[in-house]
């Protein structure tokens, strides 16, 4: 189980590096605005924009710019600075981090809350009109974008521009240690826009796997043992039937980790989703860079965290 | 249904009466299952009754989709669901299980009666330990503390053999052989000391030579603890080894039953027949070729008329084709019951040709010659003559 652990880990970390090779190989070979040109300003001479440009390293050949960015992110942790701002892509991510944190962990809390119960339900009563109800309104959710799910709720229930004043609309979020009500009340919308698809997926998901589990023999010498239904249904099928629920959220948790950029943006959350998308629109490459690095470590450890997870689950992948 | 279906074959049905002094630990009285499902109803027991008094050995024989299963799950009301329909009566200890709410129901599985099932491996949790699963089954039923009920699981699995059953005890199934397996099914069964075991094609899944080892754990518990087993197979020589009296079932019904030494020794029924004939014994001559029964079961929701086993039988008579036979007694022998319309004098005269190896034709020259005299076509309700 060791030498599994460790041999996932340093695939992960080659991951990485092949990562970051990769978005520096796609952000310079795809066409975007120059980075020199747009910090320089309106106006500016061409000596300021070779001024720029020689600052900023734009000046030197690809392969000796590509060589010093892969030695300052592998032997400084240094992921550089933004070209706009001069900030530090680490400080900024660490500022953004926590906002994304907070949306991701209170949505996930939220569609768990929601699907299993549904899925559960849905699995034991299978057929009947609750059943079909719960699945209708999965189908429902499942079927509706983010961004016009947002709008409709920022429309509806923001008490700004909405017709129900009843949460804080988009831009008000406020960091948890400084204000935990606000914090709480700001994340309601955002957390019910990026769970429902999701709560929508995990019950319907959960649900299949229910009832899966529920036609196997050792439920019928669950019930033989003379357990009581409650028992049969939690300990022995949900006991089996969480195992693809665990492994899915494990990698959403990790995807949604490195920013929910379309809820943040709707949201105006200052998240690192948020802080992706403006680096994009602004071509702010050290940022862009920083972004993706910091999604794929996310999504990698999240998977290294499933599989680990799974022995643990099921006590037959320990020994293969 | 139209027939009033066979009389039944213990006098004393216990009903109501809570306290079933000497009476059977089970009578099963013309207990009825059907199924609605997209395709039609499935008459998957159609109006059986048997009685197992205590400490003794039932065998429940028959093939596939024969309804043993689904008559055995019925003891324990597993087969409650909202597409099934269960009538007729399962007295255990005085008791009707059919009558029962879902919660005595549930203080009597693996309490009074308990089960094991033929796949051993699917039938235990892949993600509890064997301790575990066997400390449940003692824990639903008594307030016992975990250590002495993991205690009691490590007895438990020595009591079935198993060997070095401290360190067995916290395995995971996968980690046992199929024999040890079932081993473990059978002591979970027998983790609150039941009245009744029913085993469900215990031995199927396993190797020959485990079979074996199986079938004398269960003889030897049986001993020693005065269990009460019906034990389903479709293998007769599962049966012959354990069993006390033997019911052959065929499309929901028992056709034939009886001891186990009436089954083996004079069988009545052409399918019975069958099946004795399918199977290799060591008593017969070595170049004694076996005869597998033709056809297959038929279909449990358009069941065949008149005999279900017409179709199949190679002595069927064309009024066979439309009158239902009853469960009879077999001439000179009370406890032993047929449902057959063939007349006792051909069908002894057919299995001593059968044992002698005649060839077939001439048996079912030998079952014609019987016709028009034994079963007049005329009359609906099945009357096999006594005499020829």
């Amino acid at each position: 189980m060791t030498t599994y652990i460790i041999r996932r880990i340093l695939w992960g970390i080659l991951l990485i590096i092949l990562v970051s090779a990769l978005t520096f190989v796609f952000f310079n070979v795809f066409p975007s605005a120059d980075p020199a040109i747009l910090r320089a300003g309106r106006n500016s001479s061409p000596a300021t924009i070779a001024h720029i440009r020689h600052n900023l390293g734009l000046d030197k050949p690809v392969y000796t710019q590509f060589w010093i960015y892969m030695k300052n992110i592998l032997l400084h942790f240094n992921f550089g600075y933004s070209y706009y701002s001069g900030a530090s892509v680490l400080g900024l991510i660490k500022d953004r981090l926590p906002a994304t944190l907070s949306l991701t962990v209170g949505a996930a809390v939220f569609w768990l809350l929601a699907g299993i119960p549904v899925g559960i339900i849905s699995a034991v009563r299978r057929g009947t009109l609750l059943d079909r109800a719960a699945m209708s309104g999965a189908l429902f959710f499942v079927s509706m974008p983010v961004f016009w799910l947002g709008l409709v709720m920022l429309f509806l229930f923001a008490n700004d521009i909405g017709r129900f004043h009843v949460f804080p609309g988009a831009g008000t979020y406020v960091g948890l240690t400084n204000d935990p009500v606000k914090w709480f009340t700001s994340l309601i919308m955002p957390w019910i826009v990026l769970a429902a698809t999701s709560a929508a997926i995990y019950s319907r998901l959960l649900r299949g796997s229910l009832i899966e589990a529920m036609g196997e023999d050792y439920i019928r010498t669950a019930r033989a043992k003379g357990l009581t239904e409650r028992r049969v249904i939690w300990r022995h099928g949900v006991r089996s039937a969480i195992t693809p629920v665990v492994t899915i959220l494990g990698l959403d948790i990790g995807a949604l980790l490195g920013g929910a950029v379309i809820t943040e943006t709707v949201f105006d959350i200052p998240g690192i989703g948020r802080l992706n998308y403006d680096a994009i629109v602004h071509s702010d490459f050290p940022i862009v860079q920083g972004t993706v690095l910091l999604a794929a470590l996310f999504i990698i450890v999240a998977n290294i965290i499933v599989d680990i997870s799974y022995a643990y689950l099921d006590p037959r992948v320990r020994y293969s | 249904m139209t027939d009033a279906g066979p009389p039944p074959q213990g006098e004393s049905i216990a009903g109501d009466d809570p306290a079933p002094a000497g009476g059977p630990l089970l009578t099963v009285d013309d207990l009825r299952v059907t199924f609605r499902t997209d395709d039609g109803i499935v008459h998957a027991v159609d109006g059986i009754s048997y009685t197992v008094e205590a400490g003794k050995t039932l065998g429940i024989v028959g093939e596939s989709g024969s309804g043993k299963t689904v008559s055995s799950l019925s003891t324990l009301g597993l087969t409650r669901s909202r597409n099934s329909q269960i009538d007729g009566r399962i007295v255990f200890e005085g008791r009707d299980i059919n009558a029962m709410s879902d919660e005595e129901l549930r203080k009597i599985r693996g309490n009074d009666v308990s089960m094991i099932f033929q796949d051993p491996l699917s039938s235990l949790h892949p993600f509890y330990k064997v301790g575990w699963q066997l400390m449940e089954a003692m824990q639903a039923h008594q307030s016992m503390s975990r250590s002495a009920a993991h205690t009691r699981a490590g007895e438990l699995l020595e009591l079935v053999g198993i060997p070095d059953p401290k360190r067995r005890v916290d395995q995971y199934p996968h980690e046992f052989s199929g024999g040890m397996r079932q081993r473990a099914m059978i002591a979970m069964a027998l983790a609150n000391e039941p009245k009744l075991l029913i085993a469900d094609e215990p031995t199927t899944a396993l190797d020959v030579t485990v079979q074996a080892q199986i079938l004398a754990l269960l003889g030897d518990l049986q001993r020693r603890l005065g269990t009460a087993i019906i034990i389903i197979t479709h293998d007769l020589g599962v049966v012959a080894e354990i069993a006390d009296e033997i019911a052959v079932m065929y499309a929901g019904r028992i056709v034939e039953h009886g001891s186990t030494g009436q089954i083996f020794s004079a069988p009545q029924h052409p399918y019975t027949w069958g099946l004795l004939k399918s199977i290799p014994r060591l008593d017969n001559p070595r170049d004694e070729e076996l005869v597998p029964i033709s056809g297959r079961p038929p279909s449990l929701i358009n069941r065949p008329s008149g005999c279900y086993f017409h179709p199949r039988c190679p002595y069927v008579q064309e009024p066979h084709k439309r009158i239902d036979p009853r469960l009879e007694s077999v001439a000179g022998e009370s406890d032993h019951t047929v449902a057959c319309l063939l007349s006792t004098d051909i069908r002894q005269r057919i299995w001593e040709g059968l044992q002698t190896g005649r060839d077939v034709d001439s048996l079912k020259r030998l079952a014609a010659s019987g016709n028009g005299r034994s079963a007049p076509a005329t009359i609906p309700a099945a009357e096999p003559g006594e005499e020829q």
